[in-house]
């Protein structure tokens, strides 16, 4: 049944650019300094610099803005407020709600009010800091549970309904309810938020922006500006980390960069320090879910019902979209039974939260494994055996709580043999030992699976274009709708074109991703970026490509279905070109050496009024086991070992992938035990600088940690079968998560599930080992 | 005047804002944008850069990598700054980056320059002579002030192995003996208009005589953050790096005496040899650019309650020198500490040296840092015990807490019910139940007031235990002590 790479898929597959360890294109200059990130590009000919004033308040009507003392500051040359914009005022992406700056009304704290332009950074930062705001402050709502409450909702509640949950979970055997409070996350990616704003002539603007969208940058400028989008360039070479954090974060520096520099023809940048960033702009959204779930004796779920609350922020931003994903993931990897799941979206005065790798699935995932963990301990069964007899499959149980039948599930497998290469039960028998032998320490083992879906839940983001120039020495420039933030996407697409024509990747130049020569692009988001441009990647090169057969059939009078692109050869049976050659000739014989591709993403559809549907193409799969040792005295802890196995499909670029795989691990390890998001009562964030805020460290890496590749292609027809890698092995962490509950359920001999919201900071796992109930500890706990 | 050779251009400063940062002067005024800026705040690595300067024989350079983003141009005088543009050879990569590109260790690149600086570091620090293999403990410590937020770290740990293990001769190597010539070569400066490098202490009287409102710097790794992070303008600094009395590390058989501009990293050795358990403590004090050049002085004059080393000099019972330039006075370490960032220092007065007395025999000590990340985190709490046990019974228990009050604190109540007690299972219980009401401390983004009481009770409890571990079972989750 399964079948490894299909050697046919294009004409010529050479096995030299795609399937290998290619370094990142831009390798050489990260390690040398040379790669230019926007902060570092030479400095156009009366650069300006930009800052932004924000609100002491959370939440109220604005009585004044009182710019004076910002204007008298020395080098300070323009300020400019929410009055000042001659277009649209409102730069949300989707629906409406997030002004450039704040107009008649605070939204959050910091939001900010006032935009200046000066000669320097550091006189523009300091200059900010003397605008003077009046607010009738008002008390800032800041509570998820509140705001269900109060129905103080940004977007209309959804539900996804199967079977009937009251008649299912009537006649179970088993029955559990809980709640999981899950918490936000900052992106801390490493580069800022940072925009350029350069007038061209007339009416016309550049950008270079660090986005993830440049076509909503183009967008939203032009619209801020009151001019039409092809008035507006915007330009990305590379982010220094995204990660969600720059879909639609980025445009707001943009937008008041462009309009700064309108208003004083002259190049403007906006460098957003670290602590503004962090509090101001959007993170992972906090959840609250609760569930009630009902299973046979077995544990084999029967029924589930879940509300999943997302914490939005003060407006839509991508919360619809988000909180969907939580809704579809919230079954991970398990056949839900009956289904009834409705997901709210909160709101509250805080910053808009937004993407953030994963976009809401990992909130969902965690709602599942909360739920396995609850029925583990009620069955008294290990979690493995809980989770292994819950996997989709068999009769009936193929199909999710949104109608879409699983197929391909790879995950029983998977799981499987990953049990045996981490040693699962043996391990799990030490560990026991271990725990009877000491008295302050204990160790906890968990194994979880990913399923993730891919495809923007949107539909009609799912299409990517690209253009593709041969030039007449054989060298190839490559421009797509996709960014490059680390991921290595622009690798990849280089080892799919150097592939496509028969080339060394030496050959192919991926350029910076530019509105200007592919319009209308997706954000690269969704883990889609080398699915859907590498499609469409592929289909400018086979239009190419056939032109060249066609013209080198027609040279040698033969068929062009004959011609092959290999080693930099031509080849028609026993006529043989080199490429660059061949493209010479072509040239003088005026064939066109340049084509645009288009790619949509097929078979996907998902109905939102019957919540049925089948949004995702595939599903990405993989599995972790985690072994953590806590010390039951101050709740620190330590991750001993990792061993994954992931589901890439047919691998383009195995290093890339696993780098994927180890930095979304560690990523979502992070998430969820030591990147903890504080808010004070007055709406204000506490963690707001990497000194209070605390992403993993080098000693947080786990000293052993075996990552493997599942040695499958996808059974769907996506790039050379290879399957998305951004964003799912974010959620591989969850066993780091459940590790730690089952070292602290140890305690009652695994009796037990503790509560243990995430984060788990040391803090909240001594808490979670002094909640258990007193009656239930099997064991002596020296911190009760 | 500020004298530097930047790679081996020999650079003379004699008018540049005072407050400006190394990283700002680099990427502004030089135009190098390899280094990066990430918080400007010591926080992340990104602006690494490193520093070569003359070592104690005299006839070769010591590497030290920095935060160039917290660090005043002042720093560089006599020094040579070395930045990621500098290291390769005729566009060959140095070995730390070709490591880099082999093993995969950059994905979005931005924090990559400042990694490359501390293997770089790492390398020379290695290149000096025979070495131990180089395992991950090592690595983390060069490591430890260098975030990255997409790979995970494995494969720069990988890359590091690769590139440190054996470092071969490098460019540098061949350059040293004349890099050593021309810093030699540097005049002998005073620093510029509001940065100021006095060379005694009369020079030093005499600048804070005449600028009142002066801060003096020693590493600026606490002060550089009033600039960077809250936009202050500092009108006047006055750099403590030559002033001799404030950098001499001596030990007479009572005490070492460590002068308040010396460095974490210079003082380490001769501190942990007299006081190996504190080993953990240094170790997880920020990270090694921190070290390098944040100092003991510092932590104790900065008198913030969450400092590391206050609580540790408190259990010891230093005294600190404290001097105007004409009389010097000598204080116990406990009454520096009057208020939250007050201190006992008199207009015109600055800290000397710290005094801590050697090792008394049989003392068990234990030093306890409790943050959400082990590394470079700053303590939710912070504990030190330092007991002595004469047959089985305590005759002397000294203390020290950070986190829990408004100033590093000792535990009166609990050195005075302690002392006099049999070492056992009943003394820890009376401890205990001292601890659990002794301080009142509070909620704030490190924890809440309750998991700090909890930690209180819980580490004095953690300490009998460690005194009581005959059999050596594994009582922390910490690997690398
Ligand atoms: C990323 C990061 C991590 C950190 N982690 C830790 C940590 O884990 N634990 C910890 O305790 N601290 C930590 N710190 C704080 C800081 O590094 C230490 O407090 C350090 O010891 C300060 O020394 P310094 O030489 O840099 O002081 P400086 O910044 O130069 O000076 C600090 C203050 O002391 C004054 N001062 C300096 N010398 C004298 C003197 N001789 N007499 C009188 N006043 C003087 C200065 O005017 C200033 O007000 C961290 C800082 C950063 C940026
Ligand atoms: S920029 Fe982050 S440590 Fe200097
Ligand atoms: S490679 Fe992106 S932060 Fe390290």
């Amino acid at each position: 049944m399964r079948k490894l790479i299909d050697n046919n898929t294009t004409p010529g597959f050479s096995t030299k650019s795609v399937g290998t360890s290619k370094k990142h294109e831009s390798a050489d200059r990260h390690v040398t300094g040379k790669a230019r990130y926007i902060d570092d590009m030479p400095e156009p000919a009366g650069l300006m610099h930009a800052a932004v004033a924000m609100s002491d308040t959370a939440r109220g009507i604005i009585r004044t803005k009182d710019v004076s003392a910002i204007k008298a500051f020395p080098g300070v040359v323009d300020v400019i407020t929410a009055e000042d914009v001659p277009g649209h005022l409102d730069i949300a992406p989707v629906f409406e709600g997030d002004p450039m700056l704040a107009h008649q009304q605070i939204l959050f704290h910091r939001q900010p009010w006032c935009a200046l332009l000066s000669t320097s950074t550091n006189i523009a930062r300091k200059a900010a800091g003397l605008g003077k705001l009046e607010v009738d402050a008002e008390k800032p709502d800041l509570d998820i549970h509140q705001a269900h409450q109060k129905q103080n909702f940004v977007r209309p509640t959804h539900q996804m309904k199967q079977g009937d949950f009251e008649k299912s979970s009537a006649s179970a055997a088993i029955t559990v309810s809980g709640e999981v409070k899950i918490g936000g996350q900052e992106h801390m990616y490493l580069e800022g938020q940072v925009a350029l704003a350069i007038p061209e002539e007339e009416d016309r603007i550049s950008i270079y922006t660090s986005s993830q969208h440049p076509s909503e940058v183009q967008k939203l400028v032009a619209e801020v500006l009151n001019i039409k989008l092809h008035k507006v360039t915007v330009d990305m070479r590379r982010m220094g980390g995204g990660f969600g954090g720059k879909e639609t974060q980025a445009a707001q520096w943009a937008c008041i960069a462009a309009l700064l520099a309108v208003r004083n023809r002259c190049p403007v940048k906006l460098r957003v320090p670290r602590m503004q960033d962090m509090m101001l702009t959007g993170k992972r959204h906090p959840f609250q879910n609760s569930f009630t779930v009902a299973t046979d004796e077995q544990g084999v779920i029967q029924a589930t019902q879940a509300n999943i609350n997302g914490l939005c922020g003060h407006s839509a931003d991508l919360s619809e979209a988000i909180v969907d994903r939580a809704m579809f993931h919230c079954d991970n990897a398990y056949y839900l039974g009956a289904a009834d799941i409705v997901g709210y979206r909160c709101r509250t005065d805080t910053v808009s939260h937004t993407a953030f790798r994963g976009f809401g699935g990992p909130q969902g995932m965690v709602l599942a494994e909360a739920m396995i963990e609850a029925i583990a301990r009620k069955t008294g069964e290990d979690p493995l055996t809980i989770r292994q007899r819950n996997l989709y499959g068999g009769a009936g149980r193929d199909t999710t709580q949104y109608g879409m039948k699983i197929e391909h599930n790879n995950l029983p497998d998977l799981i499987q043999r990953l049990t045996e290469s981490s040693e699962y039960w043996q391990r799990r028998e030490s560990i026991k030992q271990f725990n009877q032998q000491n008295t302050v320490l204990k160790k906890g083992l968990s194994l979880t699976p990913v399923k993730f879906g891919i495809s923007f839940t949107a539909k009609h983001l799912n299409q990517a274009g690209a253009l593709v120039h041969v030039y007449t020495d054989g060298s190839v420039q490559v421009n797509h709708g996709g960014t490059e933030m680390g991921q290595g996407l622009h690798t990849k697409i280089q080892q799919i074109a150097a592939n496509e024509f028969g080339l060394d990747i030496e050959h192919i130049e991926v350029t910076a991703t530019r509105t200007d020569k592919v319009p209308n692009t997706s954000p690269t988001a969704a883990s889609s970026g080398t699915d859907i441009n590498g499609k469409a990647v592929q289909n400018a090169c086979l239009t190419i490509k056939q032109r060249l057969a066609d013209f080198w059939a027609e040279q040698n009078q033969g068929n062009s279905d004959a011609v092959t692109f290999k080693d930099g050869v031509v080849s028609l049976d026993k006529a043989q070109i080199p490429f660059a050659d061949l493209v010479q000739l072509a040239y003088m014989n005026r064939v066109s050496l340049s084509s645009t591709g288009f790619y949509k993403t097929p078979k996907i559809h998902y109905d939102r009024t019957t919540g049925t549907g089948r949004p995702f193409f595939y599903f990405a799969n993989g599995a972790s086991v985690s072994e953590v040792t806590l010390d039951t005295l101050t709740g620190e802890y330590r991750v001993d070992r990792v061993d994954i196995l992931h589901d890439v499909g047919t691998s383009l670029n195995p290093a890339i992938d696993i780098g994927q795989i180890e930095g979304g691990f560690i990523q979502g390890m992070g998430w969820l035990t030591t990147e903890e998001l504080l808010w004070d009562d007055n709406g204000r964030l506490l963690s707001n600088n990497p000194a209070t805020y605390k992403i993993p460290a080098i000693g947080d890496t786990p000293r052993e940690f075996n990552v493997e590749l599942y040695p499958y292609p996808n059974e769907e027809d996506s790039i050379y079968h290879s399957k998305a890698v951004g964003e799912p092995p974010l959620m591989l962490a969850m066993s780091v998560w459940c590790a730690l509950k089952d070292a602290i359920s140890s305690l009652t001999d695994y009796k037990e599930d503790p509560k243990l919201d995430p984060p788990a900071t040391p803090e909240k796992v001594l808490k979670a080992i002094q909640a258990l109930p007193a009656d239930s500890l099997t064991v002596e706990v020296l911190s009760r | 005047m500020i004298s530097f050779l930047l790679n081996n251009e020999p650079i003379h400063i004699s008018n540049i804002d005072n407050n400006c940062t190394v990283l700002e002067w680099l990427r502004e005024d030089k135009k190098l944008s390899g280094s990066k800026e990430g918080c400007g705040s010591g926080d992340c690595g990104a602006c690494t850069v490193v520093l070569a300067e003359i070592n104690k024989s005299d006839d070769g350079l010591n590497y030290k990598a920095i935060n160039s983003c917290i660090t005043f141009m002042s720093a560089l005088d006599g020094k040579q700054l070395l930045t990621v543009e500098h290291l390769e050879e005729q566009s060959q990569l140095h070995p730390v980056q070709q490591a880099m590109v082999d093993k995969h260790g950059s994905q979005c690149g931005f924090c990559t320059p400042g990694f490359v600086m501390s293997m770089f570091a790492l390398y020379k620090d290695r290149s000096k002579g025979s070495n131990d293999d180089l395992n991950r403990d090592n690595i983390e410590h060069a490591l430890s002030g260098n975030l990255c937020r997409c790979t995970g770290y494995r494969p720069i740990i990988d890359a590091t192995l690769q590139a440190c293990d054996q470092p071969a001769p490098d460019k540098f190597s061949k350059t040293e003996s004349d890099v050593v010539q021309s810093l030699k070569a540097l005049p002998d400066n005073q620093g510029v208009d509001g940065l100021h490098l006095p060379k005694s202490r009369t020079e030093l009287a005499a600048l804070i005589n005449k600028y009142p409102d002066a801060r003096l710097v020693a590493g600026s790794t606490d002060l550089a953050l009033e600039v960077t992070q809250m936009y202050k303008i500092l009108p006047q600094l006055i750099s403590t790096r030559y002033v001799p009395e404030l950098n001499s590390l001596t030990i007479d058989n009572k005490h070492l005496v460590i002068g308040a501009a010396v460095t974490y990293s210079q003082l380490q050795d001769t501190l942990l040899n007299e006081y190996p358990e504190l080993n953990e403590l240094l170790t997880r004090l920020g990270s090694l650019p921190i070290r390098n050049q944040g100092t003991l002085g510092g932590n104790v004059a900065n008198a913030s309650p969450i400092g590391d080393m206050p609580p540790v000099l408190l259990a010891l019972d230093a005294t600190l020198t404290l001097d105007d330039g004409e009389q010097s006075r000598s204080l116990p370490v406990q009454d520096f500490f009057l208020d939250y960032k007050k201190t006992a220092l008199r207009s015109g007065e600055w800290l000397r040296d710290i005094r801590i007395p050697a090792k008394v025999n049989a003392s068990f000590l234990s030093a306890y840092k409790i943050s959400k990340r082990i590394e470079d985190d700053i303590s939710a709490v912070c504990a030190v015990f330092n007991l002595q046990v004469e047959n089985g019974v305590v005759s002397n228990l000294r203390t020290g807490f950070g986190g829990v009050a408004a100033i590093p604190s000792r535990c009166a109540a609990l050195e005075t019910a302690i002392t006099g007690e049999t070492w056992n299972r009943e003394t820890m219980l009376k401890g205990k139940a001292i601890l659990a009401n002794a301080f009142n401390p509070i909620d704030d983004v490190r924890a809440t007031a309750q998991y700090r009481k909890d930690m209180l009770v819980n580490l004095w409890q953690r300490f009998w235990l460690e005194s009581q571990n005959h059999n050596h079972t594994e009582l922390r989750v910490l690997q690398h002590a």
